[in-house]
């Protein structure tokens, strides 16, 4: 991504500058086509983006109870209010766990695909589709997919068919915390949707790593597979492998759609912190000063983790 | 990527950003699906919302019946999904609030002036409505919200089921927990209790000989009988002899139709297509006593009409309500009785409704009245979803029940502070 602005790539030349012609006014202005193609998308960011965090920053210092647009001004009672309530920080730590598990796994598993998919002579574009078309499935599709057809509770349910094969009893999957299995119906879920988009991030990087690099390590006696792996591709996949972590890691902490739609919210376990700011700001309280207070912490808390990713990876800082 | 730094644009990628916005708009064009029948009446607007009734043909009834309102440009928005409460919360905020409302009555909606007063529509017709269905809706004198429907909530059984497992129709708790055991088999399970057991938490209260609130409106619920009741059914939950995770919730019938199992929770709405499905082999049973003092109960639900009071036609939305729900009596009755079977809570109505009048849905009418529990107006959504977390962390989890009532009543004393003072 900082490749185009920090390599400083040679401008074309402005072709203004040699024809006058007034035609060739739109194609040589790139000022005007900077605008003219980012505008819309700008003005889409400001719109929904940018003031609404900024409305959320202000909500979050006062009494907003009902109202998206009050006056009484509170301080950091909302802040003091949300930090102390057991349901957020129950919430924080079920990401925790969430977010330990899933995004290793995601990596591995789309590392792994996309290593496959590398290595195949040919039908590669077919499976690179076949693996990324979960990709284009919607959250609250594949939950009520998962949920009603794959992982009901009943004989007739796809996995508890499955299981009878081998003479287990039908399990109840999502309803009954102990054991937790539901945690096995959104991880899988989370896996099927997500890991062929990283994959084709994988694959992009993959195929961009110089042949001569392996050849020269087979020379100095590299023996192919772990130990070329180990040290020539993993290397190599840095960069890439940082910022699918990192991209994983958000969309960890903005896990919502499944849980919302396979948990749902009259349980006590499993509630992700956008699922209690939602029951804080659009539940039965109306309370927007509160919730406002729990979006901004939870904006905080993956900037912090985002930085100090950075300076553990080095992301960000170049290449070296 | 890198291409994106040329500014040299061909044609072709004109073309292209062209199509992109476009299909964009296209896109945007989708979202204007709001359910308004083309340019119907001039002059007035006004938006209904009404959450997703299950049975065929009720959206149409209902916009059906809205075409026909001549004063008014009436539009209906449909809310389908399990989270109606805050879909319609949430947009009682904003600037396309709803001018009216289905919800049950509910003291915060009152308190924080979202709702209007409808004393003088409703008091010339006062008597012809059932009182519990008055009072269930009036706060310090004031009726703010007409009865349209009542739904009585009982167990519905498969009579050829119990008969087979020698299982009489159960009266008390331990009596239901014991016929769920005898009447799972390796394909049926004995009872289904809703997905997540939340439906049965108010009759569960009133089974153990206790109430949501006090006539004091102080809590009432938590008692040593609810504290039984509790664990009981947290061994029921464990026991394997109920259904869980069923493709369906307690509301549709599908799960007592397709055989998943001997005994159901559910609403009279679901009976017409249970009978449809199962002919003679269905029976109702109230809510089993819970304990030595407890005594049978049924859940009187329902759904009710509101108008937001914060609403830009207040004046427009009350004469449509009080065209429809108060004086267009066939749109009432066929309302009640024509898709799911509902009790008109309108006496006249009541009794004009064959539909009701024999068999089995006689039966249900009289498990509302010898039985039934209405709707506290002080017992309200914060409190509702208070209790749903008790029989979440004591009955689906192991949680003792005592501290989970202990952290219930401390949320429900904050509320009853914000409502009563």
């Amino acid at each position: 991504m900082s490749t185009t602005t920090t390599r400083g790539v040679a401008q074309p030349a402005p072709a203004k500058a040699s024809s006058a012609r007034p035609r060739r006014g739109l194609r040589g202005n790139p000022t005007l086509n900077f605008w003219l193609f980012t505008g819309p998308f700008l003005i889409g960011l400001v719109i929904f983006v940018f003031v609404p965090i900024g409305w959320s920053a202000w909500l979050s210092f006062f009494d907003a109870r009902y109202t998206v647009t009050p006056s009484h001004f509170v301080g950091f009672d909302n802040y003091k209010q949300i930090l102390t309530n057991s349901n957020f920080s129950g919430s924080l730590v079920t990401f925790t766990v969430f977010a330990a598990f899933i995004v290793p796994t995601t990596w591995a598993l789309s590392l792994g695909l996309a290593l496959l998919v590398h290595r195949l002579r040919f039908m590669r574009a077919f499976f690179r589709s076949v693996f990324f078309l979960p990709t284009a499935v919607s959250y609250v599709a594949a939950a009520l997919i998962w949920k009603m057809s794959i992982f009901n509770g009943v004989r007739f349910g796809l996995a508890n068919t499955v299981m009878s094969w081998f003479g287990v009893d039908n399990t109840t999957w999502i309803s009954n915390p102990t054991p937790p299995w539901y945690w096995l119906v959104i991880v899988t879920l989370r896996l099927w949707i997500q890991a062929g988009f990283y994959m084709i991030l994988f694959l992009a990087a993959l195929q961009n790593i110089p042949p001569e690099l392996y050849e020269a390590a087979a020379i100095d006696g590299a023996k192919p597979g772990w130990q070329t792996f180990r040290y020539i591709t993993l290397p190599q996949l840095r960069a890439t492998s940082t910022a699918v972590i990192l991209l994983l890691l958000i969309a960890a902490y903005q896990a919502f759609d499944e849980f919302f739609n396979i948990i749902g919210t009259k349980a006590t376990w499993a509630q992700t912190p956008l699922m209690e700011l939602y029951k804080t700001a659009l539940g039965t309280d109306q309370d927007y000063g509160a919730g406002s207070a729990g979006a901004v912490i939870l904006s905080l808390l993956i900037c912090i983790v985002t930085l100090a990713q950075g300076k553990i990876m080095g992301f960000g800082g170049g290449e070296k | 990527m890198s291409a994106m730094s040329n500014s040299n644009f061909s044609r072709r990628s004109l073309f292209r950003a062209a199509a992109g916005m476009a299909a964009a708009g296209t896109l945007a064009a989708c979202g204007s699906n709001n359910g308004r029948g083309g340019s119907g009446g001039s002059g007035t607007q006004l938006t209904q919302y009404f959450h997703a009734y299950g049975e065929a043909g009720t959206e149409q009834a209902l916009k059906r019946y809205a075409a026909a309102y001549k004063k008014a440009d009436v539009s209906t928005n449909w809310i389908t999904g399990n989270n109606f409460e805050s879909a319609l919360f949430a947009a009682l905020l904003t600037k396309k609030a709803p001018d009216v409302f289905e919800f049950h009555p509910q003291l915060q909606l009152v308190k924080s002036g979202q709702v209007a007063d409808l004393s003088d529509l409703i008091d010339p017709v006062k008597d012809d409505f059932n009182p519990n269905d008055i009072n269930s809706h009036t706060v310090d004198g004031k009726i703010y919200g007409i009865r349209m429907i009542d739904d009585p909530q009982f167990f519905f059984y498969r009579k050829s089921m119990l008969e087979k497992a020698k299982v009489d129709v159960p009266t008390t708790l331990d009596e239901l927990i014991d016929a769920a055991a005898k009447l799972t088999t390796s394909k049926v399970k004995g009872l289904f209790l809703g997905n997540d057991f939340t439906p049965i938490q108010n009759t569960l209260i009133w089974s153990a000989g206790a109430d949501t609130l006090d006539a004091k409106n102080q809590i009432a619920y938590h008692t040593p009988g609810v504290i039984e009741g509790l664990k009981k059914l947290r061994t029921l939950f464990t026991s394997g002899h109920v259904l869980l995770d069923a493709p369906t919730d307690f509301w549709d019938p599908s799960s007592l139709n397709q055989g998943l199992c001997a005994i159901q929770w559910g609403g009279m709405w679901s009976m017409p297509a249970m009978q449809k499905a199962l002919g003679d082999d269905l029976g109702i049973f109230p809510f089993p006593k819970v304990g030595s003092a407890g005594k049978q109960s049924v859940y009187n639900g329902g759904w009710s009409i509101f108008v937001n009071a914060k609403g830009k036609n207040v004046d427009a939305a009350k004469e449509y309500v009080k065209w429809l729900w108060l004086d267009q009596k066939q749109y009432q009755e066929d309302w009640a009785t024509s898709y799911g079977f509902h009790i008109p809570p309108r006496t006249s109505i009541a009794n004009s409704a064959t539909k009701l009048k024999s068999g089995l849905p006689a039966e249900g009418v009289k498990l509302f009245t010898d039985y039934g529990h209405f709707d506290n107006i002080g017992f309200d959504q914060t409190m509702i979803t208070a209790f749903n977390d008790v029989i979440a962390s004591s009955v689906r989890k192991s949680g003792n029940p005592e501290a989970a009532l202990d952290a219930c009543d401390k949320k429900v004393n904050v509320e009853l502070k914000k409502l009563f003072g």
